[in-house]
């Protein structure tokens, strides 16, 4: 029976075939909306998480201060006042698992007859370790390089790519700043940072190397900053307060005075966005579904005008036999039909929205089979809720009332 | 063995709360009719003929009195059950045929049976057998829309024969129709009734009625006459 019912419910909607497209259309664009909000939602959440993760968890970043010249203030990390042994103390300290002092610069490097400008940071070797960075191929540099000041470089993914191509440059040298250094190793592609930035772009020589041989430093031994990898999440504002009272009594500033460092949360920062694009998400998907209320209202008014319509042929039925639960599950079913047809072609055109999106933009989106099962369950609950009241008003005519409108 | 009524009627009564005041359109009406039997139900606008014949279609309550359809009492019955008894025991034929105009015919016919719950390929063979049986073999795929109204009024018997009911109930089916068609479907009507179905005929001709075996004229929502047809409707037709 109720199979008879679906096919009466699809010739109702094919007699008035303009009136139903158009009734639908309120709930394709509603479930379409919803769909590709959320796929975007989701894209850009993804995105955050995944920067996050690639990040490090549980990071600090120590800032030298800034320094002025005549008037002229240079921002954080300009004043030579951190120093590797800042950062070997900072390694001591209960909670902290590892630490790596960084001086980063810029420079040509050359293999054979190519060249590419990229970042050269100095580094110890823990600097993969704080950053959770895989290595790909050899090995980093150890500490007995860090002590020596050797001329050995460990590759970014993007600098292996433009310099040595499909070439294994695992031991070959390559040229910084015209001095020779051995390839050491090459570490695991990573892709982007939060800001966008290409992570991958990146070469690390030992630390001591830069300062001396590389970029010098205006004090022997200082670095622009350090970054810390805590132990625990749950350790870390004591950590904080850790690495401030140890960097104060360093170097000797008294209470009250501006520190000449600045520590950062990093992951807070991470998390804080990570939030924010959350709440976008949600907030995106909250205004699409306001379009699935409408479109719902829409079944409801021309379920309504259906009714009215159909009144006489409501009679009839009741004439032959249809009970009032047989006449209510025809027009429920009705609506049903409309916005799960409706629905179909909405997540038809939500997906096919979310793939032109991420392949004409720069966002990705991802279809989760949630969002499409909510879309879905969605639509239905519309159908029920707003087929409903018109349902029960066609199952409460009376008979020979229905039969005499004319 | 005594044979029950199909129809049972006592002491019908049939008021109308209006504006004007309250109408009393059916004041007492008894009424017993036998299986096999062809009633026609004859009198005048207002004598509330058409009220009678939906309270023994069970489409409208009476106010008070009891109505006892082929041993159920109608009044002590659930909206289901009554819309059971439409289904089962009655079959209905309206003076404006009442075809369902987006269905084909065989849809049409087979529509009581879709809520008999009878499965579609029964249904199927049910109806083109009582299309064959109304002169309309060939027209199971056709809509109301093309064919004539006497056409029409025999999909309708169809329908209404379909799942084999205890009576038919027809309230002026000739009402549209013209003569010679009239006659058609009042022939098609005594064949069923020669058959043995029980018939309740409203009609205000009485060239219809003379087709019955039994008059009963209201007059002012009271039985006034209630006995053969009278010899000269046969004549005047």
């Amino acid at each position: 029976m109720i199979l008879a019912m679906l096919r009466e419910a699809f010739a109702a909607m094919s007699a008035n075939r303009m009136r139903a497209a158009l009734t639908m259309l309120g709930m394709v664009i509603g479930v379409a909306a919803v769909i590709l909000m959320l796929a975007i939602g989701r894209g850009v959440e993804d995105s955050v998480s995944k920067s996050i993760a690639s990040m490090g968890s549980n990071l600090f970043i120590v800032l030298s201060g800034s320094s002025a010249q005549g008037g002229l203030r240079m921002g954080s990390g300009n004043a030579p006042t951190l120093t590797l042994d800042d950062a070997a103390a900072i390694a001591e300290l209960p909670g902290v698992l590892a630490d790596a002092p960084t001086q980063p610069g810029g420079a040509q490097v050359v293999y054979g007859s190519a060249n590419w400008g990229t970042q050269v940071n100095g580094t110890t070797p823990e600097y993969l370790d704080v950053s959770s960075w895989a290595v790909a191929a050899g090995a980093i540099f150890d500490d007995s390089d860090v002590r020596g000041a050797t001329r050995v470089a460990m590759l970014g993914q993007t600098v292996v790519d433009n310099l040595f191509g499909a070439e294994d440059p695992v031991g070959r040298t390559i040229r910084i700043k015209n001095a020779p250094f051995v390839v050491v190793g090459v570490m695991s592609r990573r892709g982007q940072s939060l800001d966008g930035r290409d992570q991958d772009d990146t070469v690390l020589v030992p630390v001591t190397t830069a300062q001396r041989k590389l970029f010098g430093a205006q004090f022997q031994g200082t670095v622009r900053f350090i970054t810390v990898k805590a132990e625990s999440e749950a350790a870390m504002p004591r950590v904080e307060d850790e690495i401030n009272a140890l960097l104060r009594e360093r170097h000797r500033i008294r209470d009250g005075a501006d520190p000449d460092f600045t520590v950062r949360n990093l992951t807070a920062i991470a998390e804080t966005a990570a939030q924010a694009t959350r709440m976008m998400a949600l907030l995106l998907g909250a205004i699409a579904s306001i379009s699935l209320v409408v479109g719902g209202i829409g079944i409801m008014n021309i379920m309504l005008v259906s009714v009215t319509e159909r009144t006489r042929e409501i009679g009839i039925r009741m004439a032959i036999g249809a009970s009032r639960t047989h006449i209510m599950l025809q027009f429920l079913l009705e609506s049903i039909v409309l916005s799960l047809v409706g629905c179909m072609i909405g997540v038809g055109l939500g997906v096919a929205g979310a793939f032109v999106v991420s392949h004409t933009t720069e966002i990705t989106t991802i279809v989760s089979a949630g969002s499409v099962a909510l879309g879905f369950s969605v639509a239905a609950a519309i159908g029920v809720f707003f087929g409903f009241y018109p349902a029960r008003k066609a199952a409460l005519l009376q008979p020979i009332e229905a039969l005499r409108f004319q | 063995m005594v044979i029950a009524p199909v129809i049972e009627c006592r002491r019908l009564v049939k008021d109308y709360v209006t504006d004007a005041g309250t109408l009393h359109v059916l004041q007492g009406i008894d009424l017993k009719v036998m299986p096999g039997e062809f009633v026609a139900i004859m009198g005048p606008s207002g004598s509330g003929k058409s009220t009678l014949m939906n309270i023994l279609g069970c489409l409208d309550v009476p106010t008070a009195g009891q109505y006892v359809l082929a041993g159920a009492d109608v009044g002590t019955l659930s909206e289901p059950a009554l819309a059971q008894l439409r289904n089962q025991t009655i079959g209905f034929v309206f003076q404006g045929y009442n075809l369902l105009g987006r269905a084909t015919l065989e849809d049409n016919v087979a529509l009581p049976l879709v809520y008999a719950k009878v499965a579609a390929v029964d249904r199927r063979a049910r109806a083109r057998e009582l299309l064959a049986k109304v002169g309309l073999d060939g027209y199971a795929g056709s809509f109301p829309s093309k064919i004539s109204g006497g056409q029409q009024q025999r999909v309708a018997i169809a329908r209404a024969l379909v799942t084999r009911p205890a009576l038919v109930l027809a309230d002026e089916p000739t009402g549209n129709l013209d003569t010679h068609t009239s006659v058609e479907i009042m022939q098609l009507f005594s064949a069923l009734n020669r058959d043995g179905m029980t018939l309740v005929v409203v009609t205000h001709e009485p060239d219809v009625a003379a087709w019955a075996g039994r008059l009963v004229q209201l007059r002012d929502g009271v039985v006034n006459y209630d006995g053969p047809v009278p010899e000269q409707f046969r004549k005047a037709s």
